[in-house]
């Protein structure tokens, strides 16, 4: 419960009195995601992809433990039950297909989620722990997803394991070991499926706790707003229930209409045609790619062809990739502008734009083989991708004049509709208009 | 009770104010901690290789079938291996490099078994991140310096399987092998 003014749980049913002395579940739901939380007034429609990313790890939960069900877990059969699962169990199919997309569902929306929180630097004091177990979150969703990929036991999995735990491979004197104990062989082999079937039905439990700390850590300062102004008063806030129930409930509507178009007339578009050959360890597909929530990093990871002093070219890019990630846990500390969003920081802004565009050409590219021109591409593009945190952005915070902010959340909503509202001449939006700096 | 407590913990100390519930705290936090260790061995040993996959049968390759120019594809170690017989050109090709200029500086005399220059015997999984690399098949890409070429991150091996372009940081793996006669070799 973050402010003096929230709402109060009473019970209304004698049986959830009962229940509430007993165990205060239903206070504790209360105070989360129902009326007991207040919530800024002027949250836009970025503020629904928290809700959706649950929306779509709950998906991925219910059609996973139903596939789980279908599935053997060994070399031998492993494809075998896959092909089962979509042409002869009741629905194996939809199940399947859900899966698969809802994967990739699930990276929409947590990229969107997390370039909110970039624009609007929900990163910021008192939101640092927030960002730190988002990205504790993501890291798990990518751990999840590579082993999920590989279940399948298609040519993608299987060279997708051996890249991946090669990488491992790359460390100096320990690789090697490593490698051999991650994958229980020399090669990706029936005791690599098993132990990844094991942890890719375990992790998305784990992240379901993460995430409830994630919450936890966000409902102490309550959640930011696109203005970054915080809070000052209830006239600030509305209760989370029903107005932000009613709002992202708008927004899993239009999630699950995204998603049935893909899921019902493109299910496969996103996946990769080799992926239904049956793994093959004596031979590699002509053009390894992960999946496409994957092709930024990767394209960090292959953008490494030389040496530098005497550090193989193998272990930079490895160690390029995984900086890429661990570098936004400082974060926090890189930026440091008491200007929370980006609407009121005009330069900031206009090299956070350069940073999605760098971010989509790598991806572009971590896609595409590894050849020219692409490499040279990667190249440029990645170095910019850590240019852009290490100094590009320290430097804005020091040099850049942001717009003045508003007074309030209060007073920026009043504002701008005000400016509406000498046409509209709506009554009681406050008689004396502010001069409007709300960008 | 603070004052009680006070007076009974000065009872207790020995020399150097150490007391025994002291001792008795880090010796019952040792003994716990090491057999929390020794716990975790087994959890972690059990992700090693297991007895049976450790269980490695040495291939035998019948390498008579094998013409000059041609390679084979085959397993060792549930891994591919490849064997090569080098033409005379290929060879020369090998020996004309300069070896100093080299990422992981090495000979064909040194990759090869005396005597038996032409056999090429290498693990065809690439030092990058382990892909098969093309060249052994036939009318595979060979690469740009003729020996084998990996397509998952364009790593391009010479006609001595030793890195000469591209990510990967290290020759093709020679195993250890020995000629059994003069067309079969032992890997293992």
């Amino acid at each position: 419960m973050s402010f003096p003014w929230a709402e109060h749980y009473t019970p209304k049913h004698p049986a959830m009195q009962w229940i509430d002395e007993k165990l205060p579940l239903p206070r504790l739901v209360y105070n989360a995601i129902g009326a007991g939380y207040p919530v800024p007034r002027n949250l836009n429609y970025f503020w629904n992809f928290g809700v959706l990313a649950g929306l779509a790890l709950v998906i991925q939960i219910v059609t996973g433990v139903i596939m789980a069900m279908h599935y053997g877990a060994n070399t031998l059969v492993a494809f075998g039950t896959v092909e089962q699962t979509m042409r002869d169990v009741n629905a194996g199919w939809l199940m399947r297909y859900a899966h698969a997309n809802g994967a990739s569902f699930f990276f929409i929306v947590v990229y969107l989620h997390i370039f909110r929180g970039l624009f609007y630097g929900s990163y910021k004091a008192p939101r640092e722990m927030v960002w730190l177990l988002g990205l504790v979150i993501f890291l798990l969703m990518m751990a999840t997803a590579f082993m999920g990929y590989v279940l399948p036991w298609g040519q993608m999995s299987y060279w997708g394991a051996k890249v991946i735990t090669g990488l491992f491979g790359a460390i100096p004197v320990v690789g090697e070991p490593i490698q051999t104990w991650l994958l229980g062989g020399f090669a990706p082999g029936n005791a690599s499926l098993n132990r990844f079937f094991s942890l890719h039905f375990l992790l998305p439990f784990v992240i379901a706790g993460v995430i409830i700390l994630h919450i936890w850590a966000l409902h102490i300062p309550g959640s930011s707003n696109p203005t970054g102004v915080e809070v000052k008063g209830p006239q600030d806030t509305v209760p989370f229930h029903p107005y932000y129930t009613a709002k992202d409930g708008f927004g899993v509507g239009v999630f699950l209409i995204l998603f049935s178009i893909l899921l019902f007339f493109a299910p496969n578009y996103l996946g990769h045609p080799d992926n239904y050959i049956e793994a093959n360890p004596l031979s590699t597909p002509a053009h390894i790619v992960p999946e496409w929530y994957f092709w930024p990093f990767y394209a960090i990871l292959r953008a490494f062809t030389v040496d530098f002093f005497f550090v193989p070219a193998k272990l930079l890019g490895v160690l390029a990739m995984f900086s890429a990630i661990l570098m936004l846990f400082f974060l926090p500390w890189l930026d440091t502008s008491p200007v929370r969003s980006g609407n009121y920081r005009p330069t900031f802004r206009k090299f956070f734009w350069i940073l999605i565009i760098d971010v989509l050409i790598l991806g572009y590219c971590g896609g595409a083989p590894a050849e020219e021109p692409y490499v040279m591409i990667s190249q440029i593009a990645g170095a910019y991708y850590f240019a852009h945190f290490l100094i590009i952005l320290p430097l804005i915070s020091r040099f850049e004049r942001p717009l003045p902010l508003p007074g309030s959340i209060t007073e920026s909503v009043l504002n701008r509709h005000n400016i509406k509202g000498e046409q509209d001449a709506l009554p009681g939006m406050g008689a004396d208009p502010q001069p409007s700096n709300a960008g | 009770m603070a004052s009680v407590e006070h007076t009974d913990s000065q009872g207790l100390s020995g020399e150097g104010g150490v007391r025994r519930r002291d001792f008795i705290n880090i010796a019952a936090v040792s003994f716990a901690g090491v057999g929390a260790v020794a716990v975790v061995i087994p959890l972690v040993d059990q992700m090693n290789p297991s007895a049976d996959v450790l269980a490695l049968a040495s291939t035998e390759v019948d390498l008579s079938a094998i013409q000059p120019g041609q390679a084979i594809k085959t397993t060792f170690r549930s891994q591919p291996l490849f064997v090569r017989h080098l033409t005379d050109k290929e060879i020369a090709e090998a020996d004309k490099v300069d070896v100093s200029g080299l990422r992981d500086p090495q000979t064909l005399e040194e990759r090869t078994v005396d005597g038996k220059k032409q056999w090429l015997v290498t693990m065809g999984v690439c030092t990058h991140l382990g892909c098969v690399p093309l060249g052994a098949g036939e009318g595979e890409n060979k690469g740009e310096f003729g020996g084998y070429f990996c397509p998952c991150h364009g790593s391009s091996y010479d006609t001595a399987a030793r890195i000469r372009k591209g990510p990967a940081p290290k020759n093709l793996e020679v195993p250890k092998f020995a000629f059994t006669s003069d067309t079969a070799i032992l890997v293992g």
